[in-house]
Parts: structure tokens; sequence; C-alpha cells
């Protein structure tokens, strides 16, 4: 194992504290129980809280900020967070209307929420998001796994939730956008838990894995490596299979890596994949590539459309300030 | 029950669990990602420095203190299970003595595990080891069997529980999505529980 690390222990608590520091100006970090909190308490708004295993960064850390989270709960590498964690984060962000759980559908995150859920005293509810269509079923999960596509619920979901609208509102949209995005990934090489301090799983030099899991957990099928056009086209076939979006219909595409695909070959992917789309009659108005939910230093990427329309593209261009998605202000 | 008890049983679970790290990683790596290990370490370390706030307490209470620990300590899916076996045990267990009264409770924490998870015998999880544990427990616990036999008992059903989850798809847990890729790896969350449970038995049967 090769990596920046001073104690095993410690990587976690010292690259929150990096985290935080380095953007100052947008969030407050706490430690013990681990939570990030925007700089500036929002007022008036369901407060938004997600959480997960660390090591997908910048999910959720780096989308606390107006616009978006208000709170983020970081747990071990590819551990849940705990209910504490989201317990606390609750109390400091919640400001008299609810508070809003957007959780990625694995046994442990959705566990863990519902415990902090059931010993809640405010008003609460909880989106789970489930937009993997490579595999029913995996390591973690009671069905669909929660990917990158949670990265557009919470942007969508935190610019209504910015405008004052209620719980149940903030819930039904944020369940809309899950069922209209599909995402699925593909990976070149595994990843290392930095405790664990081997490869998660073996790969050989000419194989890929085909709808890989953000935590190196299997996909579809181990394969021999083929052109990108091909990787994509098998990628692109899967998620239409799924959303079955009618001809002319507009979306969002987001070609997202996992850390260790530079960013050069993820435009390769995005070109090829919207070129794909448009010939299957999908307009592509929006578009998100770069490194989003990553796997720590995994080589790959995943491909995500989510069908928009005119509300959910106009929540999608309100203004946003985090650390890993800035615009409009 | 007694505290004291307890607390030794936290240092034998520890100890028990460290001796069989080799084992419970390398199953988990075959049909885990590789962090079973890591979490229960965390767990059980934490449990076994907590000997000076448990030795105040009841043991009823302590239980229910060892739970809500492990809840915020462990994460994961364990976590919440592990610490819903603790919180609930604790709670059924008050003024528990005799055999009978000690396996209700026992049984009560096996049954929060599979409200919580969802889950049931059969589908490859820890709860291929607690269910038939708990089962046999409460039944040789009735029936007024000796103490000594009654251990190895249950020694002996958490073994084979083990064991057979050999053979089984995995329907819920981290193996689920393997399907038949992971008929032929036992199931790490079932061994650690028998490892457990074992090493509480053998301290009783000392």
């Amino acid at each position: 194992m090769k990596k920046f690390i001073n104690q095993v222990d410690d990587l976690l608590a010292e690259s929150l504290s990096g985290f935080a520091s380095a953007h100052r100006d947008i969030v407050r970090l706490n430690l013990d129980p681990n939570y990030l909190v925007r700089a500036e308490k929002a007022q008036n708004k369901v407060a938004l809280i997600s959480g997960g295993g660390s090591g997908h960064e910048p999910l959720h850390s780096g989308f606390v900020g107006v616009g978006m989270l208000d709170a983020a709960c970081p747990g071990h590498v590819f551990t849940s967070p705990t209910p504490d964690q989201m317990l606390a984060a609750a109390e400091a962000v919640e400001c008299g209307k609810g508070v809003l759980f957007i959780v990625k559908n694995y046994a442990g995150d959705v566990m863990n929420f519902e415990m902090a859920a059931e010993m809640l005293s405010c008003e609460h509810a909880t989106v789970i998001t489930s937009d993997d269509v490579a595999v029913e079923n995996s390591t973690y999960t009671t069905g669909r796994r929660g990917v990158a596509g949670t990265v557009i619920v919470e942007k969508v979901v935190g610019s209504l939730a910015e405008t004052g609208a209620d719980l149940a509102t903030c819930k039904a949209l944020g369940e809309r956008v899950n069922r209209r995005t599909a995402s699925m990934g593909v990976a070149l090489t595994s990843c290392t838990v930095p405790a664990a301090g081997r490869p998660t799983f073996d790969i050989g030099a000419d194989e890929l894995e085909m709808g890989v899991g953000i935590h190196g957990e299997p996909g579809r099928r181990r394969e021999a490596l083929r052109c990108a056009d091909d990787i994509v086209a098998d990628l692109v076939h899967a998620i239409l299979e799924d959303l079955k979006p009618a001809p002319g219909s507009e979306a969002l595409l987001m070609v997202n890596g996992f850390s260790g695909t530079p960013l050069m070959e993820l435009y390769l992917l995005y070109h090829a994949a919207e070129k794909l789309l448009k010939q299957r009659g999908i307009n592509i108005t929006r578009s998100l590539v770069g490194d989003y939910t990553t796997s720590l230093e995994m080589a790959g990427a995943s491909i995500t459309l989510c069908l928009l329309d005119d509300e959910i593209r106009r929540h999608w261009d309100a203004p946003v300030h985090t650390a890993a998605l800035r615009w409009g202000r | 029950m007694n505290t004291d008890f307890i607390l030794q049983a936290a240092e034998a679970v520890n100890a028990a669990i460290l001796a069989h790290e080799p084992e419970i990683e390398s199953l988990d790596r075959a049909i885990g990602d590789g962090d079973h290990f890591i979490n229960m370490k965390r767990g059980c370390a934490t449990v076994a420095a907590m000997r000076a706030e448990l030795a105040e307490l009841s043991p009823d209470a302590a239980l229910q203190k060892v739970g809500m620990k492990l809840l915020s300590t462990i994460g994961g899916a364990s976590g919440p299970l592990i610490g819903s076996f603790f919180i609930a045990m604790g709670k059924a267990g008050k003024e528990a003595e005799t055999l009978p009264q000690i396996a209700a409770a026992f049984a009560a924490g096996v049954e929060a595990i599979k409200l919580r998870g969802k889950a049931d015998v059969g589908e490859k999880t820890m709860l291929d080891v607690l269910i038939p544990v708990a089962q046999t427990f409460t039944r040789l616990a009735n029936e007024g069997c000796a103490r000594d036999e009654l251990l190895r008992t249950i020694k002996r059903e958490a073994e084979q529980g083990v064991l057979a989850t050999r053979d089984m798809i995995a329907t819920k847990g981290r193996a689920a999505f393997l399907g038949e890729r992971a008929v032929g790896h036992i199931d790490p969350g079932a061994k650690s529980s028998q490892v457990i449970i074992c090493a509480v038995c053998d301290l009783a049967l000392v």
C-alpha cells in the first residue's frame, strides 16, 4: 500500500481537518462526533443532512453549503456513520422546518439513519437514493445501490429547500429525481481501504469490472478490456433499458470519475456517451464531468443520466456554493 | 447475570476476535469488502476499555450501555445490529437471574437483530448462528438442562450454524449480490458471532 498517511487511525480526522481549514469560508467541522455544517447556519428552511462512509470525497462533505446540504456526516472509510453523528448534526442545523436525511441505499447507512430518525424529536423524513442499475442487490444493499446520482438529488433538493419549501415537498422532489436518475460504473483497477492495507479485489491488467459499485463491490461481470466506445455503449444501454426515456427527452449527463482516471479520459467518455444518447433521441442540455463520487484511488468511471423537466432543470441551474460545486453566485 | 461476568466476557471476546483475525479477514475479503474485522476489532476494544464505567452498573444497565456505545463506534451494518442486540438484551434482562430468564433476554436481543436487519435464518448472515443458538439456549434452559451441558450444546449449535452458511445463497447482508459466487464461502458475520458465543461459553465453563 502506497498512500499519504501518518497513522491509519488518524487519517479521517486529519483529512476532515484539512478540508474544513481549506474551506473555512464554507464549512465548520465538529470532531467526535464527526460532522460538517455550513459556516453560516441557514434559517427558515428544511435542514438537509446526508452522510456515508468516507473514501467517496467530495461526497458528501464537499456538497455542504448554500444551495445544497446543511450538514454531512462522514463515517470511517467505506463504513456508514453512526446515529450519534446524525443526531448531533441535526441538532446543529435544524431550524424549525424539520430534517430531511438523504441516504444512499446500503444496509448499514439505511439502518444507522433509521435509528437516528427514531431518536429525533423534530419533524423528519428520509430520501433513499438507488440510482445504480448495475445490480438489484449488492454487497451492502437490499435493492439497488445509491451512487453518483445522489449528487444530483442533493443539488436539486438543496435548491428547493432554499426556497422555504416544506419537508413533504422536499422529500417528494428528492424521490422524483431519484426515480428519473440512473447510473452504472466500470472499474479498471481496485482500491485499497487504508486500514485493510491491500486491494479490495484482484483484477487483471487487461480486465475490467462492468457494473462495479463505489466500494469495489462486484458488478455484473468481469470481462476483457475493450475500446472506450464499446464500454460506454454497454453503460448507456443499461441506463436506457432502465429509464426508458421517450424520444426527445431532455436530460442531464454526468460522467463521474472514481478518482484514479484522468479528466482527459472522463471527457472522452462524455464525448462517446453524448454522441450515443443523441443518436437515441435524447436531448442533453446539462452536464457534469469530474470526480464527484469517488472510490478511494480506483481507476474507472460511472455514467449517470437524469431526465430533466422544468422544475428539476430550474433547481439544477440555481446558485450553489459548496467546496465541490459552485455556480450562479 | 452479574456485571463482573459481563466485564470478563468483554475481555474474553476481545481476545477471541483478535485471535481470529486472519480467518475473519479472509472470509470477508472473499465475499465482503474487507472491513468487517476492522469494525469488530474497534467495537471489541471499545467495550473492553469501558471496564471502569460498567463496573458500577447493574448487569442490565451495563448491557444497555454497551449497546449504546457500540451503536456509536462500530458503524456500517454491524453497528445498528449488534448495538440493538445489547440494548434489547439489557431491557429484557432486568433482574434476570435464572438460566431461563437469561435465555429469554438473549432471545430478545436476537429478535431485535431480526427486526432491525429485516432478516431471518437461511439468508447467510450472523442470524444463522444467533437464531439456532437462541432457540437451543431457551429450550435447554426451560428443560432444566445442566449448565455445563447446556453451554457445550450451545457451542456445537454455533459451530453448526457457521458451517451451514457455506452452502447458502445470500439474500441479505454483505454477500447478497454475489449470489452463486458466494456459495462455498462461510459468512464472516456468522463466523464472528460464533467466535463471540464460544468465547463467552468457554469463560462460563471454566
